[in-house]
């Protein structure tokens, strides 16, 4: 069986004819992933006890012949911010080095309802901040396309490991293009759904009015099928909508002539790199081809969007992380003599260098004289990034743009330089500010065989529009592109 | 220079992280760098615009408008919650039902 191209399909066919059983296939990728991984660095935490059981349920299921459910027997990986319960969770910190977890997260909790196998916890940047996964407290990810490379960030672990065969799919959290982008940098596909979409129970908080969980898959119809699982009203997610959740699958081959993409200036201007934009531009011929109609807009407002986000994210982060305090869990420094000496201490020598960075830069903007300034100012330009996409709504049906700038750059490229890390974003963090899902697939390599990705935005709760035109994009790009 | 040394301090304060004199350092020049870079936002007229602090709020979508409802204002009753003991189970300090901190009133 060939694990780097297994699909969720593929996983229950087999099953059911008896080729493997979920148990050979969980031990076949741990196989794997001890082969493997020493040079990648996907995984922090591998949860095969918890595996093992889930995968003798599932062939119990098999042996007594009963239907299975939709994602029996797919092992995958879940980014180290979602809590599993009884399986550490570090959010690729220090301070939460030994956490374990006492609940499951709702997304983690529907996926192993669906029958799926959790092998473990994925490697990401310190609390989903970053763009590289550099700023993991544990090890650094490598790309698996190439090992001199990074992943891209925050879940760089995620998309190494479907990249590389060490998981089937998992899932990943977006804030400012953390599915996306290292979706785009891996040659895998990226969805982050609309804000409110998907339960965040059990999301280790990062940035509340921003942070969303999507799926990291290696084809659009397993994206679809993992969305579906997971999505829909969680009375324990007050953000999380009450909308009914159509069948994404059955809609993914819908055809696609008619449908209007919006090709925003603004992506495509200084900064672009050659390649990528050859790559970009070439799917877009794509899709016309099959009938879509290609109209040139503006999003006026995209070189204010990376300002806004860093201040939003980061106020909202001051104010989420204050929560690490040595008093309920996680690290707390030793030989102190005070209750305020111990909060310094214990977040000086749990946090790393970027989340330090943030918390000064959040707190700051919070802080009294500057609020006004600084934080309310980038949540009204932020407005004004919402009414960019609402008027470009009007007149298209998706948005298509490049996922990244760039392709995948060389591990410590960008990190003595924070403002060039986090321009990265350029392309993502918008959907993020606005609420809107956001999709990135393969389309094609640079000449160096490193992955471009393909992004299609389009209006909240439409996932199912930009999944369709994705896998019809997928779809035709297979056949002779 | 936007922020000074004692800025810096002051946030860190705030923020109850102590940084040490090499990381204080590194953070007034990238507070600075950043705080110079999101001066951009300066060139927007913002007048009159309304923040968005949530996009979960109606923000102009007929279907965004019935997305988050609020629930009944009614007791559900005692819903299940953790044990003592798994609350405390993470604890880095506890003692008998409590968490365990240092002492916090300062005697003189």
């Amino acid at each position: 069986m060939h694990l780097n191209s297994l699909t969720i399909d593929q996983v229950r066919e087999a099953l059911q004819q008896g080729h493997t059983t979920a148990i050979r296939l969980t031990e076949s990728f741990y196989a794997r992933i001890e082969v493997e991984d020493a040079a990648i660095g996907a995984y922090l935490t591998l949860s095969k006890e918890r595996a093992l059981q889930k995968a003798a349920r599932i062939d119990a299921l098999v042996s007594r012949g009963e239907q299975l459910p939709c994602l029996a027997g797919v092992p995958v990986g879940i980014k180290d911010v979602m809590a599993t319960r009884d399986v550490r969770t570090t959010a690729g910190s220090k301070i939460l080095a030994n956490y374990i977890p006492p609940y499951d997260s709702t997304a983690v909790a529907r996926l192993e309802h669906a029958g799926a196998i959790v092998l473990g916890k994925m490697n990401c940047d310190e609390f989903a901040m970053g763009s590289s996964n550099e700023n993991s407290a544990y090890r650094p990810v490598h790309n698996p396309r190439d090992l001199s490379r990074v992943p891209g960030g925050s879940s760089g672990g995620s998309a190494a490991a479907v990249a590389a065969g060490m998981a089937v799919a998992a899932l990943g959290s977006d804030t400012g293009g953390s599915i996306r982008q290292p979706a785009a940098f891996c040659g895998v596909v990226g969805l982050m759904p609309t804000y409110g979409r998907v339960s965040r129970y059990g999301l280790i908080a990062f940035a509340s009015s921003l942070d969303r969980i999507g799926p990291l898959a290696k084809t659009v119809k397993d994206a679809a099928i993992l969305l579906h699982t997971i999505a829909g009203r969680d009375a324990m997610d007050a953000t999380s909508a009450d909308l009914p959740v159509p069948d994404y699958v059955a809609e993914l081959d819908k055809p696609v002539a008619g449908l209007r993409l919006g090709i925003p200036r603004e992506y495509f201007a200084d900064g672009l790199d050659g390649e990528v934009r050859v790559a970009v531009e070439a799917a877009i011929e794509k899709l016309g081809s099959l009938g879509c109609e290609i109209v040139p807009i503006s999003l006026p407002h995209t070189e204010y969007a990376i300002p806004t986000y860093y201040l939003v994210a980061t106020a909202e982060a001051s104010s989420n992380l204050a929560r690490y305090d040595g008093v309920r869990y996680g690290y707390r420094a030793s030989g102190v003599q005070s209750l305020s000496e111990m909060y310094e201490r214990t977040r000086d020598a749990g946090f790393g260098p970027e989340v330090k960075r943030r918390i000064m830069l959040g707190t700051y903007a919070l802080s009294a004289g500057y609020y006004q300034a600084y934080y309310l100012k980038a949540q009204r330009v932020r407005t004004l990034l919402a009414r960019d996409f609402d008027q470009a709504f009007q007149k298209v049906d998706v948005i298509v743009t490049p996922t990244s700038p760039t392709p995948a750059f060389k591990l410590s490229e960008k990190t003595t330089d924070p403002l060039a890390m986090y321009l990265a974003d350029v392309y993502t963090v918008t959907a993020d500010l606005v609420g809107i899902p956001g999709i990135s697939v393969p389309c094609g390599e640079t000449t160096q065989g490193l992955p471009v990705g393909l992004q299609i935005l389009g209006r909240h709760f439409d996932e199912g529009t930009i999944l369709h035109l994705a896998h019809q994009y997928e779809k035709n790009r297979a056949h002779g592109a | 220079m936007k922020v000074a040394e004692k800025d810096v301090l002051y946030v860190a304060a705030l923020a109850n992280l102590e940084l040490s004199q090499d990381e204080r350092q590194s953070m007034l020049r990238d507070l600075n760098a950043i705080l110079n870079y999101v001066d951009l936002l300066n060139q927007l007229d913002t007048a009159g615009v309304t923040p968005t602090l949530q996009v979960a709020e109606p923000i102009g979508t007929e279907q965004n408008h019935q997305a988050v409802q609020m629930r009944e204002d009614e007791l559900y009753g005692l819903r299940p919650s953790l044990s003592q003991d798994t609350a405390l189970a993470n604890a880095p300090a506890s003692h008998r039902s409590f968490f365990l901190v240092p002492q916090v009133i300062e005697r003189s």
